[in-house]
């Protein structure tokens, strides 16, 4: 099966309105060209599940309308501050928040990798988290004596999308120490990838390389996107565009701001991609 | 000592706090934070290892997000920090918003790790710069994570102290109270009643926070602000760029 042919356009129109897509934070792989795709193609009612936390993708796909649930952690552009668009439409009320912690996002997909219903975690007793999560459920250690836990449902997100340094034709994609995108591939139903470079020989042939390698059993697609992660930057490949991203930040504090952005950058001939 | 910024005021009284450990670990959008950490390595002569989240450099994580939390759980962490949009006086911590959730009126970006972290670290320092009674409030509108538990809940970790612009508060999780430990310089105590909303108890004599020694500082202004300028350029600069 030949995964490289993909171009990011088509990778955009296999991620269906209304799909559960797991998204990376702006420091692990951010598939930046598929991003905005989606909000070209118009994509409606993602539920985004950030592992744990999303950035600049989040706030651009939620400013766009594409966004009806938002799970996650946290929303952050990190130094900058918070992100623009998430305020305003947690202000308004625009789209559902399903506030979580880091590590029963982490929990809930492990419990997916495993094909288990849930996963008991420490913590959490006594936040106002627990009151707004109607699917977390109190339960009790059963090898234990009035030891309270928090059960975690399985999360199987519909899709995860990120970006790494290079994958090669067979579908392996090598992700180096960025696990979390393991545990998103593990978890997901498809996978789609973009990446840096498409490489001819195989990443699971040496072993050093397999061991950061998510193997292709896991990925759906792959497309090469040079530059794919930018303006957030790639660990180990390019910096973030921190001019980019800061001229985002002023122009997204407002309505009219982040439209021109998005015609821009988004829309515009020039940044097809 | 005039001549010492705020921030690294900061930074050393920080890094004292963190002395004798084996491992802190510090979490995303803290530079001072981290420079403490880093502080204290340089001071420990190896001894301690920082787990700085963001930094490529000074991590040794390899296992991806979850790594800090499962080894939080197993008490392979000895410190770590934590902030807040609000702060009351049980050190209830509220980085989700002010008003009433979801549509709160003022957002933050959210809870993190805090709901875990809180829990299973033994010496969670709370660190907020602005410190105002718009942030140490009574009670705080949203707990993302509580000072404290019931005893049924498994809770090895906890509060330790508040660092912020002004102080030093230390926490007595038995009373649930602040307890002013030191004012920084150029501070008074009057003027921390006046900008805290919450109330704590204090000495009847409150020493003024110690300003770093001249190796502490040349220490903090080299190799400390080269190390942090990976992670943190903007703060580095910021900081740093005049040393």
């Amino acid at each position: 099966m030949v995964f490289t042919s993909h171009e990011i356009e088509q990778i955009a129109a296999r991620i269906p309105d209304g799909a559960k897509i797991a998204l990376p934070p702006d420091y692990s792989g951010c598939a930046m060209a598929v991003i905005r795709a989606l909000i070209r193609r118009g994509a409606k009612n993602l539920h985004i599940v950030g592992v744990p936390s999303v950035g600049l993708q989040g706030d651009m796909l939620i400013g766009a309308g594409c966004v009806a649930t938002l799970e996650t952690a946290a929303v952050t552009m990190g130094e900058l501050g918070i992100a623009p668009r998430f305020i305003n439409a947690a202000k308004q009320g625009s789209i559902k928040l399903l506030d979580g912690t880091c590590p029963a996002i982490h929990a809930g997909l492990q419990a997916a990798e495993k094909g288990i219903p849930y996963m008991p975690l420490r913590g959490i007793l006594g936040s106002d988290l627990l009151e707004h999560r109607d699917d977390w459920k109190r339960g009790e250690n059963p090898f234990g004596e009035d030891d309270p836990l928090v059960l975690i449902p399985a999360i199987k997100p519909d899709v995860a999308l990120f970006h790494v340094a290079k994958a090669d034709r067979k579908g392996n994609a090598w992700i180096g120490v960025r696990r979390e995108l393991m545990l998103m591939a593990h978890a997901a139903k498809q996978t789609f990838i973009t990446a840096e470079e498409i490489v001819e020989e195989d990443l699971l042939a040496d072993e050093i390389v397999a061991a950061g390698t998510i193997p292709g059993l896991y990925v759906t697609a792959v497309a090469e996107a040079k530059q794919g992660a930018w303006p957030v930057g790639l660990g180990g490949r390019y910096a973030p565009d921190a001019a980019h991203i800061a001229q985002y930040y002023e122009q997204a504090r407002s309505d009219d701001g982040f439209q021109r952005y998005l015609a821009d950058h988004v829309y515009a001939p020039k940044a097809a991609e | 000592m005039s001549d010492c910024k705020p921030e690294e005021l900061l930074i050393a009284a920080i890094a004292d706090m963190l002395t004798g450990l084996r491992h802190v670990a510090v979490g995303n959008s803290s530079p001072i934070p981290g420079a403490a950490a880093l502080l204290t390595r340089a001071r420990s002569k190896g001894e301690l290892r920082v787990s700085l989240l963001g930094s490529r450099k000074h991590t040794a994580f390899t296992d991806g997000g979850k790594e800090l939390f499962d080894c939080a759980a197993e008490g392979r962490i000895d410190a770590f920090f934590l902030g807040g949009g609000q702060i009351d006086g049980e050190a209830n911590i509220n980085l989700v918003g002010i008003g009433e959730y979801p549509q709160t009126k003022v957002r933050f970006p959210g809870s993190f790790g805090s709901a875990y972290l809180y829990y299973l670290i033994p010496r969670v320092i709370l660190f907020r710069e602005e410190h105002t009674d718009r942030v140490l409030v009574p009670k705080v509108d949203f707990i993302s994570a509580p000072g404290t538990s019931p005893a049924n809940v498994y809770r090895p970790g906890g509060p330790h102290a508040l660092v912020t612009g002004r102080c030093i508060f230390d926490f007595d999780k038995q009373a649930k109270r602040f307890t002013l430990r030191s004012v920084h310089p150029g501070h008074s105590v009057q003027e921390i009643r006046e900008n805290t909303g919450f109330d704590f108890d204090m000495p009847a004599s409150v020493p003024e926070t110690p300003t770093p020694d001249a190796e502490t500082l040349a220490l903090i202004r080299g190799r400390i602000g080269e190390e942090i300028a990976e992670t943190y350029p903007a703060f580095a600069a910021r900081v740093f760029a005049a040393a």
